[in-house]
């Protein structure tokens, strides 16, 4: 597999990373070098393999269904970028 | 005093030899004077330092003293701390104090301990030199045209230039090991789900596991007695009695059997690492431990594994920085999604930007099958691995890295070479196993090399126990660089 500028760039607008012509440039000879690395997976059969997403056979912890946060509004905003009566400000969406 | 082990300085403070303010100021000291060559601090703090040492002098006054109580510890800048800046080595967060304490962070505020400072480390934990922060590299006390390894860089720097005598870390495919062995310290990655994730920022959430880093096996021992514990904010974290990882300590080792893998000392291990691993097993067996030849065949595929599974995982934990409730965010902008692609580009680093973009690659339509799955598959033969080799063996050694630790710059330009520093330590994280680095010895131009002790699920006691009775015949972990001869 070989990857093209196009690759990079489909992906880092996926990503949402803003890349430059140059950025993407060097992007490319770097994830292709990385890429040449990982293709040495392709060469084991793993047919009969069942796929590992976590070292530990753990079921998913329930708990009760009850309110344990105390409201911190103000201090978890005091570190925001933008904020206006207690509201997240980002740009318009919706003209 | 600088030079004290945790044991001792805890003896001092117990028995009111020295309060916690006075040994937290001398080591404020140190810092000041020492951190300009080293950068190993991004953030320090004597107020708040200084507080949490009057705090401690109060509860050992009122009898209620622990092993830790009034120890300064270096925190890793990676772990969220009430009020202090919390930036885990990047721009994005260059601005953030956190609101809250990570679970490590109060299990040592609830024992007295002393926050010291937050320690320098590679951008998000996405290192292996500790280059790709945004606050600089961190120097190397043994060699300070070296890098002292990474991510967990700033931390191994400040134990082993005596800024503090013990540091946490955090290790997500050597990130304490690699460092702890080209600095000259002892670090131990715990089984995975031993330690809380809670407020620990995220990198690859399968494999990211915290620990301490300590002069000595003896030492990890205290720190582990405060940092493994269950969570119910972390959901992996383990439920499981409460154990004294000192108990074992001065079991002997007769009758024990060291696995050696054949493919960890093969081409790649620079020969001066491989003749100092070889010298440290020679000891072993001088102490009456057996080896025996075990293979793990599947180890060159752990770097590969690594490079789809943690990239998957970053991507997709990296997604909430966007400028929105905190973090950077761009200064000009038109639109919401260009506020979104600005704030991202200009807030993480190239490495960091790297990894995101093979982690979304190899998880976009078309590829998630040949890429992620195929690394999952993988992942679970290198786990079988050692399950196998664990049949015949109580313990794995080997090199914990190829080199000692290498110029600043040398690696820095070229991915690929570095992400080979982690050669060794990859597969535990994949495994989910126990690891740890000890100092054995030292390399050409007197860099120190680390041994790599492996066990199976939950042998950290074992583990220490083995590293410490090595430590008892030894002297490489008190060794100290010569540049700090005024200790």
């Amino acid at each position: 597999m070989s990857l093209t500028l196009d690759d990079i760039k489909r992906v880092a607008n996926l990503a949402c990373i803003e890349t430059s012509e140059t950025e993407a440039t060097n992007a490319l000879i770097h994830l292709s070098d990385i890429f040449n690395l990982i293709e040495q997976m392709q060469a084991v059969d793993t047919s009969s393999v069942n796929p590992m997403s976590h070292s530990q056979d753990l079921v998913q912890r329930l708990r009760d269904d009850m309110v344990t946060e105390s409201d911190q509004r103000e201090l978890f905003q005091s570190i925001a970028p933008k904020t206006d009566s207690g509201l997240y400000l980002v740009p318009k969406v919706l003209e | 005093m600088l030079n004290s082990t945790l044991q001792q300085l805890s003896t001092l403070i117990a028995e009111k030899k020295i309060s916690s303010v006075e040994l937290t100021n001398e080591f404020l000291s140190r810092v000041k004077a020492q951190n300009p060559v080293y950068n190993a601090f991004i953030t320090v703090n004597e107020e708040m330092s200084l507080f949490q040492a009057h705090a401690a002098d109060a509860m050992i006054a009122s009898g209620q003293g622990q092993p830790l109580t009034g120890i300064p510890i270096a925190q890793k800048d990676i772990f969220c701390a009430k009020g202090w800046l919390t930036t885990c080595g990047s721009k994005m967060l260059s601005n953030f104090i956190s609101p809250y304490d990570a679970g490590v962070i109060e299990r040592f505020n609830t024992v007295g301990a002393v926050n010291i400072g937050k320690t320098n480390m590679d951008e998000f934990a996405m290192g292996s030199s500790n280059e790709t922060s945004f606050y600089g590299p961190v120097r190397n006390p043994w060699d300070i045209t070296t890098v002292p390894g990474g991510s967990s860089g700033g931390s191994a720097c400040a134990v082993a230039a005596r800024m503090a005598p013990a540091a946490t870390g955090t290790d997500t495919g050597g990130s304490i090991r690699q460092p702890a062995a080209l600095c000259g310290i002892s670090g131990i990655k715990p089984t995975y789900g031993l330690v809380s994730r809670y407020g620990m920022i995220a990198f690859a959430s399968s494999l990211d596991q915290g620990g301490p880093m300590a002069k000595s096996a003896e030492d990890l021992a205290l720190m582990m007695n405060v940092m493994v514990g269950f969570d119910t904010r972390d959901s992996t974290s383990l439920q499981r009695p409460s154990e004294d990882y000192s108990r074992d300590l001065a079991r002997p080792l007769q009758g024990l059997r060291i696995g050696l893998p054949k493919e960890y000392f093969v081409e790649g291990l620079n020969a001066d690492v491989a003749s100092a691993v070889e010298s440290a097993i020679a000891e072993y067996r001088k102490l009456g431990a057996e080896t025996v030849d075990v293979s793990l065949p599947n180890t060159k595929l752990s770097i590969p594994v690594y490079y789809v599974l943690a990239p998957a995982e970053a991507s997709s934990n990296l997604s909430r920085f966007d400028g929105v409730r905190y973090g950077h965010r761009a200064p000009e902008y038109i639109g919401l999604n260009d506020m979104y692609q600005k704030s991202r580009a200009q807030g993480f680093g190239a490495e960091v930007k790297r990894r995101i973009l093979i982690g979304t690659y190899v998880l976009s339509h078309g590829y998630y099958d040949a890429y992620y799955i195929q690394a999952q598959k993988l992942r679970r033969l290198i786990a079988q691995d050692f399950s196998e080799a664990f049949k015949r063996c109580d313990i794995i050694m080997g090199p914990t890295t190829p080199t000692t630790s290498f110029p600043l710059g040398e690696k820095s330009g070229n991915p690929v070479q570095m992400y080979l520093s982690d050669t060794y330590t990859i597969a535990t994280n994949l495994a989910g196993l126990p690891g740890m680095s000890i100092p054995a010895g030292f390399g050409n131009h007197n860099r120190p090399v680390g041994l790599h002790i492996i066990g199976n699920y939950f042998a950290e006691a074992q583990m220490l126990n083995v590293a410490h009775q090595y430590q008892q015949v030894t002297d490489w972990h008190i060794r100290i660089p010569d540049a700090l001869t005024d200790l």
